[in-house]
């Protein structure tokens, strides 16, 4: 894993952890543990797109993208790549 | 190939509260450009913030379609900016003589034939038509909070509502994906005549001490397979508002049952009005637009 994916896993990990007050591995089912309801997965839609300066919008913006850190981490990464890549937004 | 639904219509929305803002939130998000009318610009400042939300945060969760480019929204202090639309919902506060003064109002200013739609949740829609030049054009539709999570849509036809209204109000409802349930004219019609008296009561279990507002909700919810509890339901519709819709029918059905308790008056007199102000029978984490 390349250091800048270590850093957001951390990144949202850290922020995950404060917010629901129980330790988050990054491949931890949050819907199961029932920490991540809609209206805070929309708080971290707004923290991602804020912090990344990313759009999350159309296709991506479906729940399962916030079903673990991991899954949070890779939407980031597929949006930085296609925005990089010059197809993005 | 043929214009999208959407692309007909333009409506105006009267009032930007809580269903106000929702039902805005409903019509942009299926791609129909809105104008909101408030003549508070307190409400149409936090309604042009809370729209946006509110449409990413129904798309998120599947209740609003993902690829359409959301209608404008345009807001307005003055009832002349329905100017141009094909449809108005009024969703004003619940209150015959405001709600007629309103409808009048923007009944001069809308081309002729322009269904009016009016979101009353208790007043009979041929106690409003009184107030409209041509009453075939007025018709009841009692869209829930939030408007674009709930699919099935009252719709009220008034004794004096003409066909061609019902069926232009079926064609708007198709477009933002909503299933009407037609039904005819009474206080309350069908919803708000049973759930708003049965609220009342649940308040006035919590008054008399039976019972605390968590019980009355578990009960309600785990026992009678109530959604939300009558107590968060209450606190989601608004506790100014049941106060008004109850004091609507029990002026008009005289049903003891319909005349709000003491605990709702004195939480509506404290301001707190449920999850609008950030508190009611629960607390929220400040107030939701
Ligand atoms: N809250 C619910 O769950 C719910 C559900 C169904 C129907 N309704 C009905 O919808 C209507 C609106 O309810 P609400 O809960 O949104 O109320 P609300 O109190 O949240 O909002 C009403 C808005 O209307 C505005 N207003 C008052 N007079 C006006 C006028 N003349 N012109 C323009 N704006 C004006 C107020 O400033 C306010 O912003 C009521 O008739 C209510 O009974 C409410």
């Amino acid at each position: 894993m390349t250091s800048a994916s270590q850093a957001l896993e951390a990144d949202l990990t850290d922020l995950l952890e404060r917010r629901t007050k129980i330790p988050v591995a990054p491949d931890a089912d949050l819907f199961e543990l029932g920490v991540v309801s809609s209206l805070f997965a929309m708080e971290l839609v707004v923290h991602l797109e804020s912090t990344y300066d990313i759009a999350i919008v159309g296709p991506d913006l479906v729940m399962e993208n916030f079903r673990s850190v991991q899954a949070m981490a890779a939407l980031v990464r597929r949006i930085q790549d296609r925005v990089g890549a010059g197809t993005g937004v | 190939m043929s214009a999208p639904e959407s692309a007909e219509h333009r409506l105006t929305v009267l009032g930007a509260g809580v269903m106000g803002v929702s039902i805005a939130a409903l019509a942009s998000g299926h791609g129909i450009p809105v104008t909101l009318v408030d003549i508070d610009e307190a409400k149409l400042d936090r309604a042009r913030t809370a729209l946006p939300q509110q449409i990413r945060l129904a798309q998120l969760v599947g209740a609003l379609p993902r690829d359409r480019v959301a209608g404008t929204l345009v807001t307005g202090t003055a009832v002349a900016a329905a100017a141009g639309s094909t449809a108005v919902v009024e969703a004003i506060t619940e209150n015959a003589e405001q709600k007629s003064k309103v409808l009048a109002e923007v009944a001069a200013v809308v081309p002729a034939g322009t269904p009016l739609i009016t979101n009353t949740s208790a007043i009979p829609i041929a106690e409003l038509a009184a107030a409209v030049p041509h009453p075939g054009l007025l018709i009841g539709t009692h869209f829930m909070n939030p408007a674009y999570v709930i699919r099935n849509v009252e719709v009220i036809r008034g004794p004096r509502t003409a066909d061609s209204t019902v069926d232009a109000v079926a064609g708007l409802l198709s477009a933002v994906d909503r299933h009407p349930i037609v039904v005819r004219d009474a206080p309350g019609f069908v919803t708000s005549r049973l759930l708003h008296p049965m609220l009342n009561a649940a308040a006035l279990v919590v008054q008399r001490g039976t019972a605390t507002v968590e019980q009355v909700d578990a009960l309600m919810q785990g026992c009678l397979g109530h959604a939300t509890g009558p107590l968060r339901t209450a606190d989601l519709i608004g506790l100014d508002n049941l106060v008004d819709s109850l004091n609507v029918l029990y002026e008009h059905t005289g049903d003891a049952g319909c005349q709000p308790c003491d605990l709702l008056l004195r939480k509506v007199r404290d301001g707190h009005l449920g999850r609008k102000s950030g508190r009611g029978f629960y607390e929220y984490g400040g107030a939701v637009a």
